[in-house]
């Protein structure tokens, strides 16, 4: 209980808000480290996913490249990294990229992959350009998938860019270094409950982003009616406006 | 461009040559702890895993559980366990397990539940007791998806060791050569140890595949009969 409320103190004290060690610096810093890794794994393993999601060969090996990937120890990267790169922000960003860039991936290329056959098909014969297909059809139809392969690797960031304060750069980690070497754990629990939160946001902005960016009929939030179609394309028993013009001309 | 350590080689080689038995050692140390969390959190997580299987309300609270042990960075859970168990290696190895339950506990959950209802009901009609069922139909047949989670969490193992080398040198394996390294700006022992640890993963999953072939050769065969 004592705990608790130490940590209650140490949010309500308005030096802790304020300058370069302040909340508000160090959760901008993890977000700088967070988002740019984000932007440049999106820039390189999206166009990537979908390319060779949409090529019917290949798909293997990249599969398996990625996997190998997920193996790579992020702490590991960030070291070598300090060699080439000194310390501070660039070993933790490509360490942050190497991270996020398998889940992104190996769900875009699944996600791509898996469209059915039929609806690409029946795209193609309804006369779309691959462009027209790609944009209108098949991205549509993967979002979700997508979606959710970003979201884990910006979760996977967010906690793991605690690293970074290892090689003498900012961010929440600050807190659960610092903490650590003064033995003050109020300090290295803030970080975490900070870090915990950034989580829980973007877990939220994800759910958003998925409710808004995602048509209503792939997941399902509207009921699929599906008797009227097909009533209103029988020009039999339901003739369209069109349908009834055209037999009637000059009317 | 700042290097920090400039001016210094990129690798000192007689430094290796002086220090192999250091670095056998470390790395001796890295799969010895690999093992035992990899070994402890296979054993919990089964248990965890027949709880949640014979008692399907549980499967709720212990994935909760086990999903916050697994959310909390690994840097901070090494930390925060210290004003109980201290600087030992007993804090890094309950770290270090906590962390494999999550993926261990769900990819057990996910192979057993992914079992054909129709081949546990011949094994039921054929008189097989629950328990015998569990380990001569149901865990065979779950054998890849389990395999795979076991991939995933020796991996995560490996990567997560060196961090425990912040709590001190008797637990972190190869990390005790990437602190040394970053605290005295010496480039040869964090190279060392971070490309041993990279190597070391690599090796262990690749060498897990292999196992998990071995283990499951009907589903190679049912693979090249669909393709």
């Amino acid at each position: 209980m004592r705990f608790l409320q130490d940590i209650l103190v140490w949010f309500n004290d308005p030096l802790n808000w304020r300058g370069a060690n302040g909340v508000p610096n160090r959760v901008f810093e993890h977000l700088v480290l967070t988002l740019s890794a984000l932007a440049i794994s999106c820039l390189i393993a999206l166009p990537a996913g979908v390319l060779l999601g949409r090529s019917r060969r290949k798909g293997s090996v990249a599969i398996n490249v990625a996997n190998i990937g997920r193996a790579i120890p992020s702490f590991a990267v960030i070291a070598l990294g300090v060699i080439w790169l000194g310390i501070g922000f660039r070993p933790a960003l490509i360490a942050m990229v190497l991270l996020a860039v398998p889940p992104i991936f190996t769900l875009t290329f699944t996600a791509v992959r898996e469209v059915d056959p039929a609806t690409v098909d029946a795209a193609r014969g309804m006369g779309m350009t691959e462009r027209r297909l790609l944009r209108r059809v098949q991205l549509p139809i993967a979002r979700p998938l997508m979606l959710s392969g970003i979201r884990l690797s910006t979760a996977a960031i967010i906690a793991t860019a605690t690293l970074a304060a290892l090689v003498g750069w900012g961010g929440l980690g600050r807190y659960i270094i610092d903490g650590f070497s003064t033995r003050d754990f109020v300090e290295v629990s803030v970080g975490v409950i900070l870090v915990a939160a950034l989580v829980l946001l973007s877990e939220a902005i994800f759910a958003l982003l998925l409710r808004f960016t995602v048509s209503p009929g792939i997941t399902g939030r509207t009921r699929r009616r599906r008797s009227a179609p097909t009533v209103a394309a029988d020009p039999v028993r339901n003739p369209s406006p069109r349908s009834a013009t055209a037999s009637s001309p000059g009317g | 461009m700042i290097v920090a350590q400039a001016g210094q080689p990129l690798i000192r080689w007689p430094w290796i040559g002086d220090h192999l038995d250091l670095i056998l050692a470390a790395l001796v140390q890295h799969l010895v702890m690999t093992f035992i969390t990899v070994a402890i959190g296979f054993v919990l997580s089964m248990i965890l895993a027949v709880i949640a299987l014979r008692f399907r309300v549980s499967f709720t609270p212990i994935n909760a559980v086990t999903g916050v042990m697994y959310a909390i960075p690994s840097l901070a859970l090494f930390i925060l366990l210290t004003p109980i168990t201290g600087l030992t290696t007993l804090t890094a190895l309950i770290a270090l397990i906590s962390y494999t339950l999550q993926i261990l506990f769900r990819s057990i959950v996910a192979g057993i539940d992914g079992v054909p209802d129709a081949v546990v009901e011949s094994a039921r009609g054929m008189g097989f007791t629950p328990n015998r069922r569990l380990l001569r139909i149901e865990l065979p047949l779950a054998l890849p998806v389990i395999m795979s989670g076991l991939r995933i969490a020796t991996v995560t193992t490996v990567g997560l060791v060196p961090i425990a080398g912040l709590l001190g040198a008797d637990q972190g394996g190869l990390g005790q050569l990437i602190f040394d390294g970053l605290n005295r700006f010496f480039n040869t022992p964090l190279l060392v140890g971070a490309a041993l640890t990279v190597a070391l993963a690599v090796t262990l999953d690749l060498l897990l595949v292999a196992l998990q072939r071995a283990l499951t050769p009907w589903a190679r065969r049912g693979q090249a009969a669909t393709t």
